[in-house]
């Protein structure tokens, strides 16, 4: 795991300052969109060997839900941006 | 021993001698001695007892790797094991202590092992001791658990402070010897900043070791320049023990073990140091030679004999005999013969083939004489290799052979060994890079240039001063050029001095042990039955023998014992790899780990702005998560905190009482689509909640289990304030900002976690109104204030100052909530107490405030435990039937949330008034046996109800709300105790809810 993560608001910080959710690639079904849908979403993870997308959150810091691309072999931190730029 | 101060100039100020203990003895070095040193001059010979057998063990090297002189300083909370006598520079007052001994260092009892060695080889624990079965815990593991190990830490609390602390740089440079200082110095020329660490107490490295004149005054100039420079930080006894993500590194600084005690300076620092580019030249390490008895006292390194010669003017006997297969014993025996020290011979023990009588011409250059045989006329170079050191408690001689078979015996007290060097590139194979044997350089090597790392000097198996000096100004331009800063070597390149020597196996054939890892007592015989039992794999025969598993981490033994692995198959050296590398490169202490985060700093305690109000009317406080929270104000005559509970429930009940509840989250919303998005956020409507108004909310997880609850309160138009318990503060704050960036970043919110900024308060009880009134200018009346009301006032003594008002009720009184700025908290406390005073008002805690929570049926995360959903908390017609969607409601609909069987919130009651269960307890039918089997559920809280006259609780039970009136055994598993209890609706108190509305 990365010892820097940089925040886009805050710059490079010590990783213990963010908490991480989980995977940023599955996006909230619409209301009606069945079971299936629904089961996916909350319980099925992939874990790739490599690239991850995950939603992290800056909680000693500015707050701000981001989305951390990191690669689980290498341990590079490719990407880092606000979660909410991406989601509009 | 013979050991002793030798009348030359050295690094030590005479002028200023230090006294120590040593074992309760008086001793004196000084300023500039390590303890090492110090007792060798003193002629201490055995600093302690060996890891297993208890064999004499001296000092064999000189620096962070020293792996027998280990000693205990220190006493009480200051106790610390393990100390490597080499690396302690002794001061005033030192207390240090040998280890593994007993009665003494010198006669040692368990030194017996030694003759059971046959059963305590490699892997004994798996075959000897085996027989009876039972014997092992009882006997056999306590007694060797207690003959084995090392030092002892203390159990009391480490009175000393420790910190840790974050510095960047453009380069760190790891090491100040020749390589190291060239890298600074190189790196300073081009404006850097730079960090250089080194282990040692004074920057240098080898060109303090080295003692000669044109080291000394180049060590000299390079300080110099790099202290004049503005962003060169010099951290010595800093020893970088880790290489982590992102280029950080993590270094232990020993700021204040050298020193007596001082409150006012941590005697360890931890640095994480982020840096930009690193240049690692922390040198090598030299290699022992295996051969028997080569762990007697008086055997040790050519480079330690060295470093205390050169640095503390420290002889190491008087008669010394050097072991070597290259330059290394060559040059130490030109340093003792300089000093006056006797040199018995040179057994050089390099390989014909790598025999070269030219090779050593610079070493010799300083010799006098130049054929050996002239050398004092004593035939002084003997070619051959040693077969066994002599001795009882220190070396007496040494027994070699020579190259053409005779044998010969050297009356020595002290044997140099020089095995050839090891590079110091552990650092640099901590991220997953393996080193790779080269033949050339006759070393494993690290990779020399990796991103963000590039090793340099001796870490790189160079050989010589020039060399390395160049290669450090080599290797930081490379560093820097990385990271885009032009830069200037230094120094120009430099050929290197003699080659490096061959790397050797197991030599002679004497009786006794060869060790190969001195710390873990590992040798040769463990090395081949690994092997012969199937663990030949180095990573196997690491675990099998405990080789390479000390403290030093290998780092003295584990190419020895590569060799020895490869010649046991008929491999060549480096053949077998050494086993992986990974941080601690050196202990690190828990202290230093922890920095200040301990005792109560450790998880430090969250206070109310109410907390000293609380703690001057005399309240108990409770830890509740981080916070303290009062939990009962006892007064005086009552024998126990159940009275006090009652008496301030039956006070709130029958007058008023006033409870701090600051510790709940406060969340401020602003933003045109605030409705829209509470409403996605609680099962219930709280889009059409007016100003004015409060209501009561319902979280769900997206998987349709309820969260938390708590009240959102509509002061203003655009202003809401919502609470959530204390317990789920913050993750409630952080799934609102979740839902705000991520899941719909489309609505205008704003979110403002406002838990600190008020002191809130519960003002309960019939004469509520009456007492408050006295406080806010505000009409209380039930007309302009109902039930669920949320009002902004000014205060009547202070009419600048707002509160916030809500007539909301966790007691099941008549009861307001009022808030304050956190600052006035004390003073509208003080007002509402003075106002309340004849109305009979007292303070109460969270204990009451679960009493008469509990009598009302309302729940907490008691019960709110993460597998309950609405339906099974009763509220399920609370969830919106109307709204198209909010978090949880998709998955709120499975079949089995809703479906019969499903435990059910309830309330119990103790049948008999004289009996009571506690929480955790499960709920069993009447006359079922005492099990866990057809439990039908448990209790999830209780109290003693002075209204009811009897035990009440909260619990969750199958299908409960069709049992209503069923009598149940409660059964207390952990104290095999059983109550008779009967179920009844979760109220148990006024379920007209009266009293609620005045």
């Amino acid at each position: 795991m990365a010892s820097l993560i940089d925040c886009p608001h805050c710059g490079p910080r010590p990783r213990e300052e963010f908490s991480v959710r989980g995977d940023a690639a599955a996006t909230r079904p619409d209301p009606e969109a069945g079971p299936e849908a629904w089961h996916a979403y909350l319980h099925l993870r992939t874990n790739p060997r490599g690239l991850h997308r995950e939603h992290w959150r800056h909680s000693g810091g500015c707050r701000r839900w981001l989305v951390v691309e990191r690669d689980v072999v290498t341990h590079a931190v490719h990407a880092v941006r606000d979660a909410q730029e991406g989601a509009q | 021993m013979s050991g002793r101060r030798l009348p030359v100039a050295a690094r030590i100020d005479r002028g200023r001698p230090i006294r120590f203990r040593f074992d309760g003895r008086e001793h004196q070095g000084f300023e500039g001695d390590t303890l090492a040193s110090a007792l060798i001059a003193s002629g201490v010979g055995i600093f302690g007892r060996s890891f297993k057998y208890h064999r004499p063990r001296g000092v064999l090297a000189a620096g962070s790797a020293e792996p027998n002189a280990l000693v205990t300083v220190g006493t009480g909370g200051r106790q610390e094991p393990n100390v490597r006598a080499t690396m302690l520079e002794i001061f005033d007052g030192l207390e240090a202590r040998s280890q593994n001994a007993w009665p003494s260092r010198r006669l040692d009892v368990g030194a017996l092992n030694g003759l059971l060695s046959p059963l305590l080889g490699a892997g004994f624990y798996y075959k000897t001791f085996m027989w009876p079965p039972k014997a092992w815990e009882r006997v056999y593991e306590p007694l060797i658990r207690r003959a084995a190990g090392l030092g002892r830490a203390g159990i009391e609390p480490d009175p000393d402070r420790y910190e840790k602390t974050w510095a960047h740089c453009d380069l760190l440079v790891i090491g100040a010897g020749p390589a190291g200082l060239s890298a600074a110095v190189t790196a300073a020329r081009a404006g850097a900043r730079v960090i250089l660490a080194d282990e040692g107490a004074e920057p240098g490295g080898w060109l303090l070791d080295d003692g000669g004149d044109a080291s000394s005054a180049l060590r000299e100039d390079l300080l110099a320049e790099l202290r004049a420079a503005p962003e060169v930080r010099i951290l010595p006894r800093a020893t970088v023990f880790g290489w982590y993500d992102d280029n950080v590194f993590g270094a232990l600084e020993r700021v204040g073990k050298h020193l007596p005690p001082d409150p006012d300076r941590p005697v360890e620092r931890l640095w994480r140091i982020v840096a930009r580019s690193a240049v690692l030249a922390s040198g090598a390490e030299e290699r022992p030679l295996v051969f028997a008895g080569n762990d007697l006292p008086g055997v040790a390194m050519a480079s330690g004999i060295r470093r205390r010669l050169v640095g503390q003017a420290v002889a190491p006997g008087r008669r010394v005999a050097v072991v070597t297969n290259g330059e290394a014993g060559y040059s130490l025996a030109a340093a003792l013969e300089s000093r006056e020290v006797e040199v018995a011979a040179i057994l050089d023990c390099s390989p014909p083939s790598a025999h070269d009588p030219e090779r050593y011409a610079p070493a010799r250059g300083d010799w006098r004489g130049g054929q050996a045989e002239d050398w004092r006329g004593v035939a002084r170079i003997v070619r051959g290799r040693p077969l066994r050191a002599v001795g009882m408690r220190a070396v007496e001689a040494l027994e070699i052979e020579r190259r053409d078979g005779s044998r010969r015996r050297l009356a020595v007290d002290a044997v140099a060994m020089s095995g050839g060097w090891s590079p110091n590139g552990q650092l640099a194979c901590q991220r997953g890079a393996r080193p790779e044997w080269s033949e050339a350089r006759q070393a494993f090597l690290p990779p020399i240039d990796q991103p963000g790392l590039h090793v340099a000097g001796a870490a790189a198996g160079l050989v010589g001063r020039a060399a390395c000096l160049a290669d450090g100004a080599r290797q930081a331009v490379a560093a820097l050029g990385e990271i885009g800063l032009a830069a200037a070597p230094a120094f120009d390149p430099a050929p290197e001095d003699a080659p490096p020597p061959r790397a050797l196996g197991a030599q002679g054939s004497g009786r006794g042990k060869s060790f190969v890892d001195f710390q873990n007592d590992v040798t040769v015989d463990d090395l081949a039955r690994a092997r012969q039992e199937g663990y030949g794999h180095p990573e196997l025969a690491k675990r099998y023998t405990t080789s390479a598993m000390a403290t030093d981490q290998g780092r003295m033994g584990a190419v020895n014992a590569a060799v020895i692995l490869a010649e046991a198959q008929g491999l060549a050296p480096g053949a077998v790899p050494l086993t992986t590398q990974r941080p601690f490169f050196s202990p690190v202490s828990f202290g230093a780990l922890a920095g200040a985060a301990r005792a109560e700093a450790f998880r430090p305690a969250r206070r109310s702005p109410l907390h000293a109000w609380s703690q001057a009317r005399g309240a108990v406080f409770l830890e509740t998560g981080a916070w303290l929270r009062p939990a009962w104000f006892p007064r005086a005559g009552e024998p126990d905190w159940a009275t006090a509970v009652a008496r301030e429930a039956r006070m709130v009940r029958l007058a008023a009482g006033l409870c701090d509840v600051s510790f709940l989250g406060k969340i401020e919303l602003t933003g045109a689509d605030v409705p829209a998005f509470l409403n996605r956020v609680y099962l219930n409507g709280m889009a059409k909640l007016p100003v004015g108004r409060a209501r009561y909310g319902v979280m769900l997880r997206e998987d349709g289990f309820v969260m938390d609850d708590g009240t959102v309160a509509r002061l203003a138009e655009d202003r809401w304030v919502l609470t959530t318990t204390t317990a789920k503060a913050e993750e409630v704050m952080a799934h609102l900002e979740f839902c705000a960036q991520v899941l719909w970043p489309e609505l205008d919110v704003r979110l403002a976690s406002v838990s600190d900024a008020w002191a809130q308060m519960a003002l309960a009880g019939p004469k509520a109104r009456e007492i408050l009134g006295a406080v806010v200018d505000l009409d209380l009346s039930d007309a302009a204030m109902p039930f669920m009301g949320a009002a902004q006032a000014p205060l009547r003594g202070a009419p600048g100052v707002t509160a916030r008002v809500f007539r909301i009720s966790f007691s099941g009184e008549l009861a307001y909530e009022i808030a304050v700025p956190a600052d006035l908290g004390p003073a509208v406390a003080d007002a509402i107490m003075a106002a309340g005073q004849g109305a009979g008002i007292c303070c109460y805690g969270a204990e009451t405030l679960a009493v008469l929570r509990i009598e009302k049926g309302h729940v907490t995360h008691a019960e709110i435990d993460g597998r309950v959903t609405a339906h099974d908390l009763g509220i399920g017609r609370m969830v919106s039937a109307k709204k198209a969607d909010f978090i949880g409601r998709a998955m709120l609909g499975r079949p089995a949330l809703t479906a019969a069987g499903r435990l059910q919130l309830c309330g119990l009651q103790a049948v008999d008034p004289a009996q009571a269960f506690r929480a955790g307890a499960q709920v069993l039918n009447a006359g079922a046996a005492p099990s866990l089997e057809g439990a039908q559920g448990h209790v999830s809280s209780t109290c003693w109800s002075p209204h009811l006259g009897r035990t009440l609780g909260l619990a969750l039970v199958r299908d409960a709300r069709a049992r209503h009136g069923e009598e149940v055994q409660v059964w207390d598993g952990l104290r095999g105790e059983t109550c008779a209890a009967r179920i009844v609706p979760p109220v148990h108190f006024d379920p007209e809810n009266r009293r609620l509305h005045g």
